[in-house]
């Protein structure tokens, strides 16, 4: 292995050495400064004479004497079962005080593309008894849906609820090859608060979750470059303990938007032409890259889920990162900041959120043969309701049908009802469909026009309901 | 993938630097989009840039750990696809690396680097039944037999169109494999089953005529307001959860194409699994056998490498030009080609070109308009008749038509498919906008519908929309004073519309009725909530109250017409009911 001692410039996070040995493009460099300390960073690009060099844990202190050793491999992760309940930072070291990890394996933290060939469909309901997310945006094994938040919402809460609470119902019905596969959370943190990273072991500890744990922590004041390899490194484990040991995966990964910033950060140091809002223009493949490794594969019992929190600047979901987000992931689920101000656990706006494989997750032998159809009808009476809210403001809800009448109320209710929970509650899938037919029951049968005949007469509460129910609103 | 068949040797090179999939090479021999292989381990890349002895070289492959010094040969040969029997019912990269195929040799579900594969099965035999004797002459294109590749697809082997042509002097029915030779002629050419074609390059053709057909596509609002052409263009633009690939996969499951071509250009793994375990169970409503005997899939997801995505498409397209020299209607779907525009601004800026609009290379509207020429009806140099239908997916950043993929796009693009997040939230589907999409061939079209559904399909889709526009100015009307505000036949209108909204555009892609809607079913549904309307605003006329004419039972079936297999029984009932239950009123 050899040793240069010839840096030639250095600048932001960024190393540049003459070398003139070829060196590997993403490979792995040390870089040991004068005091003794080293410090590790990868190849960024490789030329004949030179190499550009990412620093991981910052410049601050390298100087053009520190010596430089290119160890001619990529990053790799060291994995093995034993991670479980272990808490690393987020360069994949362990802070727990706990014994030296004993790898099994060591693997590529870049990891490759599953072959779409070889992929399964997902369409394993997961019960996270949210009735926001179960009832009108249901997850399922394998999928990706980020949670898109902003600034002073409790995205975090609803991470931990769903961290705590998801199962998958009837397990051994459904499949009863499914022995042993078990249930790992994989909690990658990027430049998240210490407070929120306290918030998050406690709850962990509180529940006895981080047994079936793996915690990759980078706190804000951690180098932000960091950031960058932080959710490789989970994903890597989560891929490990999906695909070689059957475990059924959430992988959570906050925040995005952080991750995001590292590499406009790079981008910049490294002169690169911006894209938009000075992202770089890769951000897109970058992203997707983390975000495909969520899936389920032909064959082996084990899946990867992801639920990535993006915290959105300006609560604006056109900015390039949800954007990006939104265009690869499959769904998303938004944190409205209005309904957090009226005290509604979790806050989730279910009109804009989104499930796209929901559609092959639910139904007869998988949820309820009435799921579709019932939440069809709650989304479109629910969206007629918010949009006589507007009009309503003008003309007074005199001025409006009975019918319309009815609408609105059955917003208001939807709201304090159905998505108002508590972080604490746990809902069944029969409950929550029970009580979105609680709701649908205010409004006149001939108005269900999403919901198959039959299954109204099966369900509709018949007029004592809808009557009690009238009176009280 | 097919490259190394020209013999010339050609002299290798030396890798100089390594960023990304961007790869410079020192000293190698190589012309412009000539197919190289990179590094010891042999990874595929494609001649970008030249300058001195500097190939700049875009890498199909992930880089890690390749590093100067290394070697890259060179083949000589542009980047071509496999074409001949084999290619249906198969699923691509974006190289035309065979999917399945590749997951035999790595013996893994992950893609691993450097391993090739033809993209078509080099062993299989096929039964080759010639369509030419001993002694005639044959041109270049022309066709000389054909292989029945699939229960619904002939496959035609055609004369090379780079041959020369002459008379035949040797050709015989029999099983053989896609290299052997299956006719010989005078001049010595041998004709194979299987040719190759360079994917940057336009198969040639005689010439290409004005559509006068329209791609039926089984979806209401597209059949119905706006619809396409076989050969024509359209771009579905939205933003994301707006149901771009949804739209994009009913298009593939139920157009009247006789060959579909699927790109998944930077897309979903998950959306391409969808594909691939959905198509071979679907029938295709026209012949009645597996939806996959007629298609062709490319999936090249969004983290597989970015310089396959920027080829993607232009492999989809040789690949569809082939099966149109066939005499075959071919349908292109690619979704999303924003990405792929991606791909080439992601590229550009590691070549550091200076960039255009929001970081676009300058070249980013010549290629799409490149792209989007390729489709067209076609009179094929064999004389045959074919076409190639585009249908482009967009997926504009926050939704905004006015960045640059989107508008280069529309200039090119004949039907405009603009979805709309506000219908997708209420889950109004396909939220298909019907007040900002359009179709430029709807009057070329006309008297196809005319000839072949009802006589008075223009009339009555001129009612319809009327009617919807009419309902989008009161809307606005009523959102500042209410709907009771308004005038009984204004109320009126807006019921019928209201109609024309759910029980019309909207249709239920995951319902095995609704999926699919054939012309007359769409014409019988629109034009029973016209008769609807005729009879109500008579009433409404005769002095019946608006709220006792909307109030009747039979009106909220006209949303359940959608799911009735036997629409014709059910519709005159409705249609009959619906009178009856009016006439009562006055």
């Amino acid at each position: 292995m050899k040793e240069y001692q010839t840096i030639t410039e250095i600048s932001g996070p960024l190393v540049f050495v003459e070398t003139d040995e070829p060196v590997g493009y993403d490979d792995i460099v040390e870089i040991e400064l004068s005091d003794g300390e080293t410090r590790r960073g990868q190849v960024l690009e490789s030329a004949s004479d030179y190499v550009a060099i990412q620093v991981f844990e910052g410049t601050e202190g390298i100087d053009r004497n520190a010596s430089v050793r290119f160890l001619g491999e990529t990053m790799k992760m060291p994995v093995t079962e034993d991670l479980l309940g272990r808490v690393m930072d987020g360069t994949g070291q362990p802070i727990d005080g706990g014994p030296e990890i004993v790898p099994d394996e060591r693997r590529d933290i870049v990891g490759e593309a599953i072959n779409p060939f070889s992929r399964e469909y997902p369409e394993e309901f997961i019960q996270t008894g949210v009735s926001a997310i179960d009832g009108m945006n249901t997850l399922v094994r394998g999928q990706k849906l980020p949670i898109f938040s902003a600034s002073g919402l409790p995205h975090n809460d609803l991470a931990l609820q769903i961290a705590r609470q998801a199962t998958v119902p009837e397990e051994d019905e459904a499949s009863d090859d499914d022995e042993g596969s078990e249930f790992a959370v994989i909690f990658g943190a990027m430049g998240i608060t210490a407070e929120e990273a306290n918030e998050f072991m406690d709850d962990f500890e509180r529940t006895g979750a981080l047994e079936r744990s793996v915690v990759f922590m980078n706190l804000a004041d951690d180098p932000a470059v960091e950031r960058t390899i932080t959710p490789r490194l989970a994903l890597t484990t989560a891929e490990y303990l999906a695909f070689e040991k059957d475990y059924h995966v959430l992988v959570i990964l906050t925040d995005m938007t952080n991750y995001c910033e590292a590499l406009r950060e790079i981008g910049a140091a490294r002169e690169e032409v911006p894209g938009r809002r000075g992202y770089p223009g890769y951000m897109y493949t970058d992203l997707a890259q983390l975000y495909e490794r969520a899936g389920r594969i032909e064959g082996r019992e084990g899946s990867v889920t992801q639920l990535p929190i993006l915290t959105m600047p300006g609560d604006d979901d056109t900015h390039p990162i949800p954007d990006l987000t939104g265009y690869i992931t499959e769904g998303q689920i938004y944190i409205d900041r209005d309904l957090n101000s009226q005290g509604i656990q979790p806050p989730i706006n279910v009109l804009p959120s989104l499930s796209r494989l929901m559609d092959d997750g639910i139904g007869e032998g998988l949820t309820r043969a009435d799921h579709a159809d019932v939440k069809d009808q709650i989304f479109a009476a629910y969206a007629e309701g918010e949009d006589l809210r507007d009009l309503v403001n003008i003309v007074g809800r005199e001025a409006l049908s009975e019918l319309d009448n009815k609408y609105l109320d059955f917003a208001d209710r939807f709201e304090e009802e159905f998505v108002d929970q508590g972080f604490d509650t746990a809902r069944d899938i029969d409950e929550t469909l029970e009580l979105g037919w609680d709701l649908l029951s205010m409004l006149p049968k001939d108005a269900l026009n999403r919901i198959d005949e039959d299954l109204i007469e099966e369900h509709y509460r018949e007029d004592e309901t809808a009557e009690a129910v009238e009176a009280e609103a | 993938m097919s490259q190394a068949t020209e013999s010339d040797v050609r002299e290798d090179g030396i890798i100089e630097s390594v960023s990304g999939p961007v790869v410079t090479a020192r000293d190698l021999d190589a012309r412009m989009n000539d197919v190289v292989y990179v590094g010891s381990e042999g990874l595929m890349g494609e001649v970008i840039e030249i300058e001195g002895n500097i190939t700049t070289i875009q890498v199909y492959e992930e880089t890690s750990g390749v590093s100067p010094g290394e070697p890259v040969e060179g083949t000589g040969a542009p980047l071509s696809v496999d074409l001949g029997p084999g290619m249906l019912d198969a699923i691509y990269d974006g190289v035309q690396r065979p999917l399945d195929v590749l997951e035999e040799k790595m013996g893994s579900a992950f893609l691993d680097r450097g391993v090739d594969a033809p993209g078509i099965d080099l062993e299989k035999t096929w039964e080759f039944n010639p369509e030419v004797a001993e002694g005639d002459a044959v041109e270049p294109g022309d066709i000389v037999g054909s292989v029945p590749e699939t229960p619904s697809i002939d496959h035609k082997v055609m004369v090379p169109p780079d041959y020369e042509g002459g008379e035949v002097v040797a050709i015989e029915s029999g099983n053989f494999n896609v290299e052997e030779t299956v006719a010989e002629l005078d001049n010595g050419e041998e004709i194979q089953m299987r040719q190759e074609w360079p994917v940057r390059s336009q198969r040639p053709a005689k010439e290409k005529e004005t559509p006068t057909e329209p791609l039926i596509s089984g979806q209401r609002v597209l059949d119905g307001l706006f619809p396409i052409a076989k050969g024509g263009t359209a771009a579905i633009p939205g933003p994301f959860g707006s149901g771009k690939t949804v739209t994009q996969h009913q298009l593939a499951k139920w157009a009247d194409a006789d060959i579909v071509v699927y790109v998944g250009c930077g897309e979903r793994g998950n959306e391409m699994t969808e594909v691939i375990e959905d198509f071979p169970e679907l029938e295709d409503p026209t012949t009645g056998n597996a939806l996959m005997d007629r298609t062709c899939l490319i999936a090249n997801t969004s983290n597989m490498p970015v310089a396959a995505r920027e080829s993607c498409v232009y492999t989809g397209i040789t690949i569809a030009e082939y099966f149109r020299d066939m005499g075959y209607d071919v349908a292109l779907m690619a979704d999303s080609t924003s990405r792929w525009a991606e791909a080439m601004r992601e590229i550009s800026s590691r070549l550091e070109e200076m960039p255009g609009e929001e970081g676009y290379p300058a070249y980013l509207s010549a290629r799409l308009s490149e792209f989007y020429e390729r489709a067209g009806y076609f009179n094929n140099i064999n004389d045959t008749e074919g076409s190639v239908s585009v249908i482009g997916a967009v997926s504009p950043p926050g939704g905004d038509f006015s960045e640059p993929v989107t508008q280069n796009t529309l200039r090119i693009v004949k039907t405009f498919w603009a979805l709309d997040a506000d219908l997708a939230e209420r889950r109004h589907f396909p939220s298909i906008n019907w007040n900002e999409s359009y179709s430029l061939y709807r009057d070329q079209l006309d008297p196809w519908f005319v000839e072949n559904v009802r006589d008075d399909w223009p009339e009555t889709r001129q009612w319809a929309i009327d009617t919807l526009d009419e309902e989008a100015e009161l809307q606005e009307i009523v959102q500042l004073v209410g709907k009771d505000a308004l005038p009984e036949d204004q109320q009126l209108t807006l019921e019928i519309a209201r109609y024309l909204r759910e029980a019309w555009l909207q249709q239920n892609a995951f319902h095995d009725v609704d999926t699919f809607c054939e012309p007359e079913k769409t014409y019988r549904i629109m034009d029973a909530i016209q008769t609807y309307n005729d009879a109500a605003f008579e009433a409404l006329d005769a002095g019946v109250p608006v709220e006792e004419i909307t109030d009747i039972d039979a009106a909220p079936r006209l949303n359940r017409i959608g799911v009735q297999e036997d629409y014709n029984e059910y519709i005159d009932e409705l249609e009959a009911d619906i009178q009856e239950q009016l006439r009562e009123l006055y």
